[in-house]
């Protein structure tokens, strides 16, 4: 790998800051007791608290799976501390309540919560640590019946709903982080779109790991019932710690009669450093429901962060002529692992779902792309089409796919196509030959390999994502 | 054109270049100057594209010993952009395929990075395309190479047109062309002789690697230079490369031994 390539990846991380504000951190270590303090701490009903300790009792029957393509030593479980708030008034009227350090926090990171969030017309739920601190827009949304909260606040005013869909698009006892995402799960943001309601802007969750050692387990809940339609964003970040952080969210979408719900991901958690010390573990379950006919599930994300990240967000086309998508781009460099890719799980007839998976590996990381399409012995014509592409940087780093066909039914049409490229010292020498340099000419490439993935993305992300990229890769170059 | 008051663009003394510790190059001397064409002629393998691809800066090869000077700044101080940025193009052999990467985007980034390295105003996407689109066509290239990925699945003789449509984009004070002859029709060669020769001016210089007479029918060379072996072995004016197409590169080569002999001898008494 030449120097210009290495150079160019090896860019710090501008987000790994820590934010100076006291916190209530409780004990570490993870027990009943733990999640009665959690439960009992937010104040929740009792059938909150029997949905937790029915997730814990399966968690600790389960085993950590060890099928990914990912290596790292055990996680010690009980050395992480399961709530941490940063110590504010319980609740807040406006924003100019909110603590100006977290404001300032804010600020830094580029999330508007003040007067420019106004301009930006995106409505923000933000996730400090365990706790939602701030969501905008609020009254605007509520004259239109939209419900956008964080999950607390949910399940204070809005029990009903909560206790009606929290769980069964995955259930608790869906794998070992789901499960543990279950019994612990602090906070996260909640969306309802009702029927015939178009959302008026993007709604956004900003999620923020800003204590050492803590969990951040938030759970995000998005109903759109029937013919209502919204498009979610959500950005994480962590500061710099040497040691590792676990997040294990859980976030669960159900799309009902021809309603639609696109949530599209832009994951900058601190990756650890160059030589993989420290960095976020980032094992996330996520799906979506087509429950209705018509309905459309959409994923698209861009994944850059985390030391380690385990992430199938997935589709269940259940509603006859559903819709899923799928468009990633994982980016991994120095001793990044990643291990990520999708579901799609055809049960409806006329199902279709769209797979477009990018990977980019440089440094020494590995990259894999996992997914699945299943189609059902009731799914008449299910269409799926896969698409698989990956690209090295240097030649250290890996790249896999692992494509997993599972058909019963004789009328689908299953279409799988996969690639390597590599961006070579030639191609390097080509635009430099025409005078452009190292970091142009990757970011040039790597913008024409995502193209398709960031033409899914809302506008304000896909600006923040090349520029993302662009960062990420500096100095990968050779 | 040569003239004696011109400037001088290039000048090679004693080059040596190995590419994975082999030497390739072994002491090669050149001077270019403005408006002059020079013709690079010889043996399959015996360094000529090596020669471009040292003085464009690849990173493959490591320059051992001897000088290059270009307007007077020392070329092997300066990286491949600032090399290209500084006016030397070089028009590949093999010109490397980009997928992903729309022409059309291409070709108006590497022309704006040269229009603001020389002061000028850069083009917006829908002002370049009235730019491109005219020196394509007095290329007789389709508007649609614009739309496709950089070279990838052009043919052999596209591929050479797109390099010399990227020349006519960055107007270079020297022009180095690798066999941008191979491959292109009959038709084609006469197309971009006279792309090559509407460019060709008295401030800048063109060094024409080829194998064949019929491009320096076109083209007209004021010097023609035989490599041999890592080096010039014979220069002389346009009749030499008519003299090479009759009778090969073997009477050259011996006759450069005789003469190194008597030199070495001539040392020796
Ligand atoms: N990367 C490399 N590794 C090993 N050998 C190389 C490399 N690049 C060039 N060479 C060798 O250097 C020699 C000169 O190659 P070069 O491409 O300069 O020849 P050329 O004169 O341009 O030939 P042609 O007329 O066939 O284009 C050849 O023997 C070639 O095999
Ligand atoms: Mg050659």
């Amino acid at each position: 790998m030449s120097e210009v390539l290495q150079d160019l990846v090896n860019r710090p991380y501008k987000h790994g800051f820590v934010t100076d504000i006291e916190s209530d951190v409780a004990e570490k270590g993870l027990s009943e007791d733990t999640i009665r303090m959690i439960s009992a701490k937010k104040d929740e009903p009792e059938w909150l608290l029997e949905f937790r300790l029915t997730s814990y009792r399966a968690w600790i029957k389960m085993e950590e799976p060890t099928w990914a393509n990912v290596h790292y030593p055990k996680i010690d479980l009980q050395a992480i501390s399961y709530y941490a708030a940063p110590k504010q008034k319980p609740k807040l009227e406006s924003m100019d309540e909110v603590d100006p350090e977290l404001l300032r926090t804010f600020e830094k990171l580029g999330v508007p919560l003040h007067e420019r969030m106004a301009l930006a017309g995106v409505a923000v739920d933000v996730i400090f640590d365990s706790v939602s601190v701030a969501t905008t827009y609020k009254d605007k949304l509520a004259a239109v019946g939209i419900i956008f909260c964080s999950m607390s606040e949910a399940v204070k005013e809005h029990p009903e709903l909560v206790q009606k869909y929290l769980g069964t698009v995955i259930p608790t006892n869906d794998n070992f982080f789901a499960a543990l995402n279950s019994a612990v799960f602090t906070d996260g943001s909640f969306c309802f779109i009702p029927k015939g309601v178009k959302c008026p802007m993007e709604l956004s969750t900003y999620f923020r790991i800003n204590t050492e050692e803590t969990g951040q387990f938030e759970r995000t809940l998005i109903i759109a019932e029937d013919e209502a339609t919204v498009s979610y964003l959500e950005g994480c970040t962590a500061p710099a710690f040497s040691s590792n952080q676990l997040h294990a969210a859980v976030v669960e979408l159900v799309a009902l009669d021809n309603a639609d719900i696109k949530y599209s991901t832009v994951q900058n958690w601190y990756a650890g450093d160059k030589n993989g010390v420290g960095g976020v573990y980032n094992f996330v379950t996520k799906r979506g429901l087509a429950k209705g006919v018509n309905s459309r599930v959409s994923w698209t994300q861009v994944e850059t962060g985390s030391a380690i990240t385990w992430k199938y967000p997935s589709v269940v086309l259940l509603g006859d002529n559903s819709v899923g998508e799928f468009y990633s781009v994982a980016v991994t460099n120095h001793h990044q692992q990643a291990d990520t890719g999708t579901k799609m799980i055809h049960l409806g007839k006329n199902t279709r779902s769209t797979i477009v998976s990018k990977g980019i590996s440089a440094g020494r990381s590995s990259n894999s792309y996992r997914g699945l399409v299943r189609v059902g012995p009731k799914a008449d014509n299910a269409r799926n089409f896969s698409q698989c592409d990956s690209m090295l940087i240097g030649d250290k780093s890996g790249a896999n796919t692992f494509p997993y066909i599972n058909v019963r039914n004789n009328s689908a049409q299953v279409e799988h196509e996969a690639s390597t490229s590599k961006i070579g010292e030639d191609q390097l020498f080509y635009f430099a030959q025409r005078g452009i340099d190292a970091e142009a000419a990757v970011s040039m490439i790597i913008n024409g390999f995502c193209k398709e993935v960031f033409q899914q993305l809302p506008m304000e992300f896909a600006a923040e994502a090349t520029q993302l990229l662009g960062l990420k890769l500096e100095g990968s170059v050779g | 054109m040569i003239n004696k008051e011109s400037k001088t663009i290039l000048e090679v003394h004693g080059l040596h270049a190995t590419v994975n510790g082999v030497e390739i190059l072994k002491g090669l001397d050149l001077t270019v100057k403005s408006g002059e064409v020079h013709a690079i002629m010889g043996p399959n393998g015996s360094g000529k594209s090596t020669f471009a691809k040292v003085l464009a800066g690849h990173t493959a090869y490591e320059v051992t010993a001897g000088t290059a000077m270009f307007e007077g700044q020392n070329l092997f101080e300066l990286a491949p952009e600032e090399r290209a940025r500084a006016g030397v193009f070089l028009a590949f052999q093999y010109p490397i395929e980009i997928p992903g990467v729309a022409n059309s985007q291409f070709l108006r980034l590497t022309y704006n990075t040269m229009q603001a390295q020389r002061g000028n105003e850069e083009l917006d996407p829908l002002e370049f395309d009235d730019y491109v689109r005219d020196k394509m066509k007095r290329l007789e290239m389709s508007p649609n190479f614009l739309d496709r990925s950089v070279n990838e699945g052009f043919s052999g003789g596209e591929k050479k047109r797109n390099e010399i449509l990227q020349m006519a984009l960055l107007e270079p004070r020297l022009g180095v062309l690798d066999e941008t002859d191979s491959g292109l029709d009959i038709d084609a060669l006469s197309v971009v002789a006279h792309g090559v020769n509407e460019l060709a001016n008295k401030d800048n210089a063109i060094v024409l690697v080829t194998h064949y007479q019929r491009l320096l029918n076109y083209i007209v060379p004021d010097f023609v230079h035989v490599v041999d072996n890592g080096r010039i072995i014979k220069t002389g004016g346009k009749e030499l490369a008519l003299e090479l197409e009759t009778r090969g590169y073997d009477w050259v080569g011996v006759e450069h031994q005789a003469a190194n002999l008597a030199t070495v001898t001539a040392g020796a008494a």
